[in-house]
């Protein structure tokens, strides 16, 4: 009963401040409610136990990645107007178009979700973990079942971050 | 009910209390050491020895007009002392004071709480931290605070991939992320991990210098330059915070230093019996003599040190340290590996 209460409460947050995000004109503000919806869904970590990802929510999105976006929203100059679409409704069909895939999309994983909890035996997963802790048991499986897409993973960040080089490289 | 709400409740009061009165006294004692590193007496007019000082500045502070500038953000004006000063208080959730201790038989444990991922929270609230000073120079729609803000912001996410590999040295010796866990891992292992990882210990130190944004690496506070830092506009209490919440983050720094590297609660050679009569000291009083001595470095620093040129910094950060730190990690892990 706690438990979904606090779900409720945080998801309403969640879902307030992504709003925010969208719907505020000045953009050092936008970014500050993406702070906040950040340290929310953290929250939710939290509330799932997995206080591993919360913090590396924390570390990663909130204070690493968001900051950044703060220094390109404060030096880039967003004073001049923004301009106007010439045709401003294809722009609404095209988001109506968009959100009517995610619903549906979010539709399908509930209602298979839904049939198959019942079926899935419980967690099978961490029965075959012989660490415990919860960065124990992300590391073991990180290092075991899903190395493979922990190493693609890697190379992607590897590959992007010489792109990133080569790009400004080219600038100097 | 008394474990789970009453005891905990009291020791947040007690250490937030502490934290503040500490803070308001570590701006006694850094005025009073420079003065004294200076020839000079410092602060003598209020109190003996001008003991009374912090309390005399926090009135004033207090009473003094606070100016919101009119072209600022407002909203962001306000908010950023208070994000400044809040992830530099709830650190201390996790920094253990001591270990398990009886209180009127009663075992109460000398921390507020000991999670599993400790250190990593430490790291990450303080990378929270960095907002405050972002949005005060932002929000100021002032020409200097910004510019300092920037350079505050650039120079703490430099150091602080320093300071993180380090960490990761020291978890790796460990085998544990809990503050409590790597203390008690020191004393299993009958060391301070000063003495094993000096290298991350000198960069943590190095790096801890630059985060709290100290001498010698306070330019972001460079009055030649900047006239005041990031909070030039700020006044009153709200300056008050900023400069509150810097000396919050010394003592930070100054406690996990003091947890990771010099085994937090631990008297020295906590493992020979033969000095066994230090123990006369409680172990919480271990924790503050040694986080002390680290505070009066930071002092003595500034009071010795002039201040490094941007591009030093930066080059100190970028090309010594993180390298420096890297190779650290390499070679812990491969001697790890090797003892194994």
């Amino acid at each position: 009963m706690a438990q979904a209460i606090a779900f409720y409460t945080i998801a309403a947050f969640i879902l307030g401040f992504a709003i925010m995000v969208v719907s505020t004109r000045n953009t050092v503000h936008s970014v500050l409610f993406l702070v906040m919806n950040f340290l929310f869904v953290a929250a939710l970590y939290v509330l799932l136990g997995a206080e591993f990802v919360a913090v590396i929510q924390i570390l990663v999105y909130a204070g690493g990645i968001v900051v950044l976006y703060l220094f390109v929203v404060m030096l880039v100059n967003l004073k001049r107007p923004p301009e106007a679409h010439q045709d401003p409704h294809r722009m609404t069909r095209l988001g109506f178009g968009m959100a009517a895939a995610v619903l549906l999309e979010l539709g399908a994983i509930a209602g298979y979700g839904s049939a198959t909890t019942a079926t899935r035996p419980p967690v099978a997963a961490t029965a075959a973990i012989p660490v415990s802790g919860n960065t124990e048991q992300v590391g073991w499986l990180m290092y075991t079942s899903y190395l493979i897409p922990f190493e693609i993973a890697s190379m992607l960040l590897l590959v992007a971050m010489i792109g990133a080089i080569v790009l400004a490289k080219r600038e100097l | 009910m008394i474990d789970q709400f009453v005891i905990p409740l009291i020791k947040i009061l007690i250490v937030l209390n502490a934290t503040l009165v500490a803070v308001t006294y570590m701006v006694l004692l850094e005025r009073k050491v420079i003065a004294w590193a200076q020839s000079r007496l410092g602060p003598m007019r209020v109190g003996p020895y001008g003991v009374l000082q912090p309390i005399a500045d926090a009135i004033k502070l207090m009473i003094k007009e606070d100016i919101t500038p009119v072209r600022a953000d407002k909203w962001v004006f306000t908010a950023a002392p208070i994000i400044a000063m809040v992830p530099a208080l709830i650190i201390y959730a996790v920094i253990p004071f001591g270990p398990t201790v009886n209180i009127f038989g009663h075992p109460v444990p000398l921390y507020i709480t000991d999670i599993n991922v400790g250190l990593l929270y430490v790291v990450s609230v303080a990378s929270v931290g960095v907002y405050g000073i972002i949005l005060a120079g932002w929000s100021s729609n002032s020409k200097y605070p910004l510019l300092a803000s920037l350079r505050a912001s650039a120079q703490l996410i430099s150091y602080e991939v320093a300071v993180t590999l380090t960490l990761v040295s020291v978890i790796l010796m460990a085998g544990s992320l809990s503050m409590v866990g790597i203390v008690n891992a020191q004393y299993n292992q009958r060391v301070w991990y000063a003495f094993v990882q000096p290298v991350a210990f000198l960069i943590f130190f190095i790096g801890g210098l630059a985060e709290t944004n100290r001498a010698p690496f306070d330019l972001p506070e460079a009055e030649q330059e900047l006239t005041g830092g990031f909070h030039t506009e700020y006044s009153g209490m709200r300056f008050a915070l900023f400069f509150l919440a810097e000396y919050a983050n010394m003592i930070v720094v100054s406690s996990v230093a003091t947890t990771l590297f010099l085994g937090g609660w631990l008297r020295p050679f906590p493992n020979v019996a033969a000095l066994g009569f230090l123990d006369f000291v409680p172990s919480w009083a271990w924790f503050l003599i040694k986080s002390f001595m680290f505070l009066y470095i930071f002092i003595w620093v500034r009071a010795t040190l002039p201040r490094y040129r941007y591009d030093q910094l930066m080059r100190l950060g970028w090309k010594m340290l993180i390298p420096l730190a890297i190779a650290n990690l390499v070679v812990t892990g491969i001697v790890k590996v090797l003892l194994h």
